[in-house]
């Protein structure tokens, strides 16, 4: 694909440590949040007079509200484990996107105001005031960072660059400086009850048209019910997973699981939506209010439990947040979110699911660990099942399973290139670098061991790589669900 | 008592002051700075005893820079552990009497101790030669360096070039301990010595040195993954 006036980073060495490159990315820009849409979310609508102080303002109130930003402003040796862990900056070789390049754009105006050092010493300790170049770098650097977490793993202290950039974001937009593309997904939100904006006539519609599918291809009744009452289950899933491919084949797939199963569940057309915003611009009210659609529905509906599809960031949320924002969920028998994949896999061990393996056996699969499932959350009981859960339903749905190597799996995987609220056109090229080092390890893993499907749980992991890998002649039918490989093999019955 | 000795007794107690004072302050503030989520770094101990023991695990072995830069490990560890070795040579000169164990071990700590200029030169020498690193390090980032190395070669210079009391620099530190300050040596290099740990007293709460107390309350590395079974409040969340 040579369409693209960038250059495509070579496979060959894309997981090497690059060499310094400055402002090799410094030409990514996003597209500011229109005035109203700024408004609509309660931010001001363009930058305001005496940003400046504002946004130091801002920055003095929330390191008094979250004790990683204060700790991680303050405790940071520079010591460089972090330097190149970085997928953007692997890709790019920007030294604004090492994770320590990155949160020193912060430190710089956090030292200048708020430490004595950077007082009285500023260009000796590198602090800076808050200022048209400051502003610049932020608005183009904080949005080069997926909020992934893989910085922080080879961190001494644990600093976690996403809790920077969230900050970050949220100090932007205090100010009147937002991001076009989250700020428009959050208002959808708000006004339809998901990301992609889809009413409940399309909704409905769309899975009449899946039932109509699903029984033409295997003859049962499998049913998408929206809006049951008295179901057991509510499922959340991403919005992605309605219209999107290949989302979709997951949805389906958990479908079947239910219909197999012998459960009763439902969607919900007032949370259609299992993804938050809120979360990648760092605003606390905002992904709580997101949040409350879906605590007043499982409420109203009166299910037992929630159970909800393929998403990565919206799990961090769900597991970690969910109980704090808005819950607790005592009307639930379950009080915690069930991820699809325990739930499979629990019904896989009590044999209740069977399955037809050789269904896949075109495929040869791998994994695909999600940043915000392998590094910010968990599943079932033990501290790793967030990784060895959804590789269990893969193995009991396919025959031929191999796994990625250590250095790109599990807690040290890369991002996709396009999470944290980075799905979006304008940055292409940054999403096509920074998916270089995951891509040059699927690429290996297809080269010496044929495989053909890489299979994850998350719908922006989905979006990304069926966009990017072709920029790489990869064809986009190598990215699939885990769902949809179950859903590829399981055996229905009349029920 | 002079006028030297006047001096140093007072910055001695404004630096024992700033320094356990400083030190104090900064970790109860980042012990009393609100966690609105939990977020811990996964995969992680569910247990509060779980993430203690793999907290020691991760401190005695430097195991993320371990994974993330070996050479930098090397230098890193390397100066934490003559850090240690130090100390341990140092004691003496606060106790009295030394207890046996800390007097049979002397001579192994200054061997140790003594190799304290390696990995700080090293790790000066890293800072700038690596593009990565000679891109993120800023004065500060090498005046910690340079200043223990000071400290260090000024210190060695008492054992080895200008032999000082060592009698004579307990009795003034156990006098500032007890609160009757002595007389100090006037000893030309202990005065630069004591004077450059002095410098280190007050700047270490209120720069990244602070990192040693910081590496305990790390809210991705300290909190327990136990979202599911512990509900967490949000005290400025509002219900």
């Amino acid at each position: 694909m040579a369409k693209e006036k960038f250059e495509i980073p070579s496979l060959e060495d894309a997981l090497d440590t690059p060499p310094v490159r400055k402002g090799a990315s410094g030409h990514l820009k996003i597209h500011p949040a229109p005035p109203q849409m700024m408004e609509k979310l309660g931010f001001p609508p363009a930058l305001v007079e005496g940003w400046q102080k504002k946004a130091v303002d801002k920055l003095g109130e929330l390191k008094e509200k979250y004790k990683s930003l204060k700790m991680f402003m303050e405790v940071c040796v520079k010591c460089g484990s972090c330097a190149d862990k970085c997928h953007y900056f692997l890709g790019t070789g920007d030294p604004n996107n090492m994770p320590v390049g990155r949160q020193e754009l912060m430190r710089k105006v956090y030292r200048k105001n708020f430490t004595a050092g950077g007082a009285l010493f500023g260009g000796f300790a590198r602090a800076g005031d808050m200022d048209e170049a400051a502003l610049k770098d932020w608005t183009t650097y904080f949005y080069q960072c997926s909020q992934c977490r893989r910085c922080s793993v080879f961190c001494p202290f644990g600093i976690d660059t996403a809790e920077i950039t969230m900050a970050a974001r949220e100090i932007m937009d205090s100010v009147g400086a937002g991001h076009k593309y989250s700020l428009e997904v959050i208002a959808k939100v708000h006004d339809v009850g998901n990301n992609l904006g889809i009413p409940k006539p399309a909704l409905s519609s769309t899975l009449e048209f899946l039932e109509e599918d699903v029984k033409e291809a295997t003859g049962a009744d499998v049913k998408f019910p929206v809006d049951a009452e008295g179901a057991e289950v509510l499922m959340i899933t991403p919005s992605a997973d309605f219209f999107s491919s290949p989302h979709v084949d997951s949805l389906v797939g958990y479908a079947k699981v239910f219909h197999a199963a012998g459960i009763s569940w439902t969607f919900s057309s007032y949370a259609s939506e299992f993804a938050n915003f809120g979360m990648f611009i760092g605003n606390y009210a905002q992904m709580k209010k997101i949040a409350e659609r879906i605590a007043t529905v499982a409420r109203d509906l009166g299910v037992k439990r929630i159970i909800v599809g393929e998403c990565g960031h919206a799990w961090r949320v769900a597991y970690g947040f969910w109980d704090t924002l808005v819950g607790p969920f005592d009307t639930l028998e379950v009080k915690r979110p069930v991820h699809v994949c325990e739930f499979t896999n629990d019904l896989i061990k009590r044999g209740a699911l069977k399955f037809d393996k050789t269904a896949n056996d075109g495929f040869t699969v791998t994994y695909h660990d999600s940043c915000n499932v392998a590094r910010a959350s968990r599943m079932g009981e033990s501290p790793e099942g967030q990784f060895d859960i959804p590789r269990e339903v893969l193995k009991a749905a396919c025959n031929k399973y191999v796994e990625m190597p250590d250095s790109v799996n599990r807690e040290k995987t890369f991002c996709c290139g396009g999470g944290g609220g980075l799905l979006t056109d304008e940055l292409m090229e940054l999403r096509v670098k920074g998916a270089a080092p995951k891509t040059a390890a699927l690429k290996r893993m297809m080269d010496e061991k044929g495989v053909n499907m890489m299979a994850m749980i998350c719908a922006i992991c989905k979006a990304q790589f069926t966009k990017v890998l072709p920029y790489y002649d990869i064809p986009m039918e190598v990215v699939g669900g885990v769902h949809q490989l179950v859903s590829n093999a399981i055996i229905l019955g009349d029920k | 008592m002079s006028a030297l000795s006047l001096f140093y007794a007072g910055i001695s107690y404004a630096g024992a002051v700033v320094f356990f004072g400083g030190l104090a302050y900064k970790l109860i503030g980042y012990a009393l700075t609100p966690s609105p989520l939990k977020i811990p770094l996964t995969p992680q101990p569910a247990s509060a005893a779980g993430v203690a023991w793999k907290a020691v695990g991760s401190i005695l072995s430097f195991r993320a820079l371990w994974n993330g830069d070996r050479w930098t490990w090397v230098g890193g560890y390397g100066l934490h552990l003559v850090l240690v070795f130090v100390f341990i040579r140092h004691l003496r000169l606060f106790l009295s009497p030394v207890p046996w164990p800390l007097a049979d071990v002397q001579p192994f700590a200054l061997l140790i101790g003594a190799l304290l200029p390696l990995p700080l030169v090293y790790l000066m020498a890293r800072r700038a030669a690596v593009d990565r690193y000679r891109q993120i390090s800023s004065g500060a980032d090498y005046f910690a360096l340079a200043l223990l190395l000071l400290i260090g070669l000024s210190g060695l210079s008492l054992k080895f070039l200008f032999h000082a009391d060592v009698v004579g620099i307990k009795e003034f530190l156990l006098g500032l301990m007890l609160l009757s300050p002595v007389e100090v040596p006037e000893h030309p290099a202990f005065l630069v010595h004591f004077s450059l740990v002095l410098v280190l007293g007050f700047y270490f709460p209120f720069s990244k040195l602070i990192h040693a107390g910081g590496v305990l309350l790390s809210p991705t590395t300290m909190q327990a993954d136990d979202a599911p079974d512990v509900r967490h409040v949000n005290p400025w969340g509002g219900q």
